[in-house]
């Protein structure tokens, strides 16, 4: 499986001279696996730099989104599949209580948000309402499950024959919990990451302004290494960077945390263009 | 260990910081967790029971009606609302489990998370002046 980060930055596009390591693209993560299964994790800005370098359109994309925030599907009807005729552009997300992924997708997806709607962007688009628990995508094996944001969110296990990714770029498993961590089965998305062979995760605070955005649905840096090892995950990725961290302040913050925490499993910073190979 | 449901555990977190006595259980009404202030009324800490089955803490309470005759555990509003999946309220005397006898007032609702999962129940509880 390959892995390949297109989008690092959390809530809004944080471009500028401060931001050209980290990227300043919101969420999207390429992955690949080794019979060609071409999933995308969601579809912040990120994704449209990812769709210009598709040499050839994709038969098919399955697009898997983790919720509809902004900075998740903003680059959606960027990406160049979506506009390309005779692509099958599968796209997975989650329904609410009582609207439908079709209807809160539109929501975005027409005028005046948008000049288009949703139904005339060219390519064969295929919505899923994404099941609690597993399904198939090609080669993957796939759990989705729901985990501690505001609105409704999933995080994703990505299983292939001799690998684990898992993606939960916003999560605040810390939320109500006067002692993070509590014990694995009442944390928020510990079964998507136990054991996984790679974990992107929510990073996006330090533990002061955590303290100042309790709810707002995100982890500190610590918090992310505390969930990490009791998931007892072999890497880390940091993930889903507050716009105002630059490059320097986030090599700060991670390997503090590094440093501090002295963790069992590697760190690695999540940068746009990051690339990751796992499995044989 | 398997992990509970996110709803399940965003209604603990919430019962953590709640003043007010609350009890969760499962689907089958196996007790996952009551919080401190239901602590006082049952007469011992979580901590202490942990988890327990829906046999055990259906009796091991010894809820009784207001005439004295015991309660079956079918009638319990907790258990009611888990069988008919309806919100239910009852008020009877149990025996804490630090003996002493406790009149209380208890609604209780099921718990149906996203897509119509339905996930356990949760009981409001409160002791009833004499």
């Amino acid at each position: 499986m390959k892995v390949k980060l297109w989008g690092t930055r959390g809530s809004l596009p944080s471009p500028g001279p401060e931001t050209t390591r980290y990227g300043g693209n919101t969420c999207c993560v390429e992955v690949l696996g080794s019979e060609g299964t071409l999933l995308v994790l969601d579809a912040g800005t990120g994704i449209r730099r990812f769709g210009a370098a598709i040499p050839t359109p994709p038969k098919r994309v399955d697009v898997l989104l983790t919720h509809l925030h902004m900075d998740h599907i903003q680059g959606l009807a960027f990406f160049a599949p979506f506009r390309t005729p005779g692509v099958e552009v599968h796209i997975w997300g989650p329904a609410s209580a009582s609207l439908s992924l079709s209807t809160r997708l539109s929501r975005y997806l027409s005028p005046p948000l948008f000049p288009l709607f949703l139904r005339e962007m060219g390519s064969t688009m295929i919505l899923h309402e994404v099941p609690i628990g597993e399904f198939d995508i090609g080669e993957f094996r796939v759990d989705a499950a729901l985990v501690c944001h505001p609105d409704t969110t999933v995080g994703y296990r990505i299983n292939a024959s001799d690998c684990v990714l898992t993606y939960i770029p916003d999560h605040e498993p810390a939320l109500g919990v006067r002692d993070f961590p509590l014990k694995s089965d009442w944390t928020s998305g510990y079964e998507l990451a136990e054991g996984a062979n790679l974990l992107i995760h929510d990073s996006q605070y330090t533990h002061e302004e955590y303290r100042e955005r309790v709810g707002f649905g995100h982890s500190s840096m610590a918090q992310a290494m505390q969930f990490a090892d009791l998931s007892q995950v072999e890497h880390l990725v940091p993930f889903h960077h507050d716009p105002a961290h630059g490059d320097e302040e986030l090599d700060k913050l991670i390997s503090q945390a590094v440093e501090t925490t002295n963790p069992d499993f590697q760190v690695t910073p999540g940068k746009e263009g990051a690339t990751f190979q796992l499995g044989g | 260990m398997t992990q509970k449901e996110i709803e399940v555990i965003l209604a603990r977190q919430l019962a953590d910081y709640l003043a007010m006595p609350i009890f969760i259980v499962d689907p089958a009404g196996n007790l996952l967790f009551y919080n401190e202030p239901a602590e006082r009324i049952l007469g011992m800490r979580f901590g202490e029971t942990g988890e327990m089955p829906a046999e055990r803490w259906s009796t091991v309470f010894e809820p009784k009606t207001e005439d004295g005759d015991a309660l079956e555990p079918d009638s319990l509003p907790l258990m009611i609302a888990l069988t008919k999946l309806h919100p239910a309220h009852g008020s009877f005397w149990i025996h804490g489990l630090d003996g002493v006898p406790r009149h209380i007032a208890v609604s209780a609702f099921p718990l149906i998370g996203q897509a119509d999962r339905f996930l356990g129940g949760v009981a409001f509880f409160w002791e009833i002046e004499e």
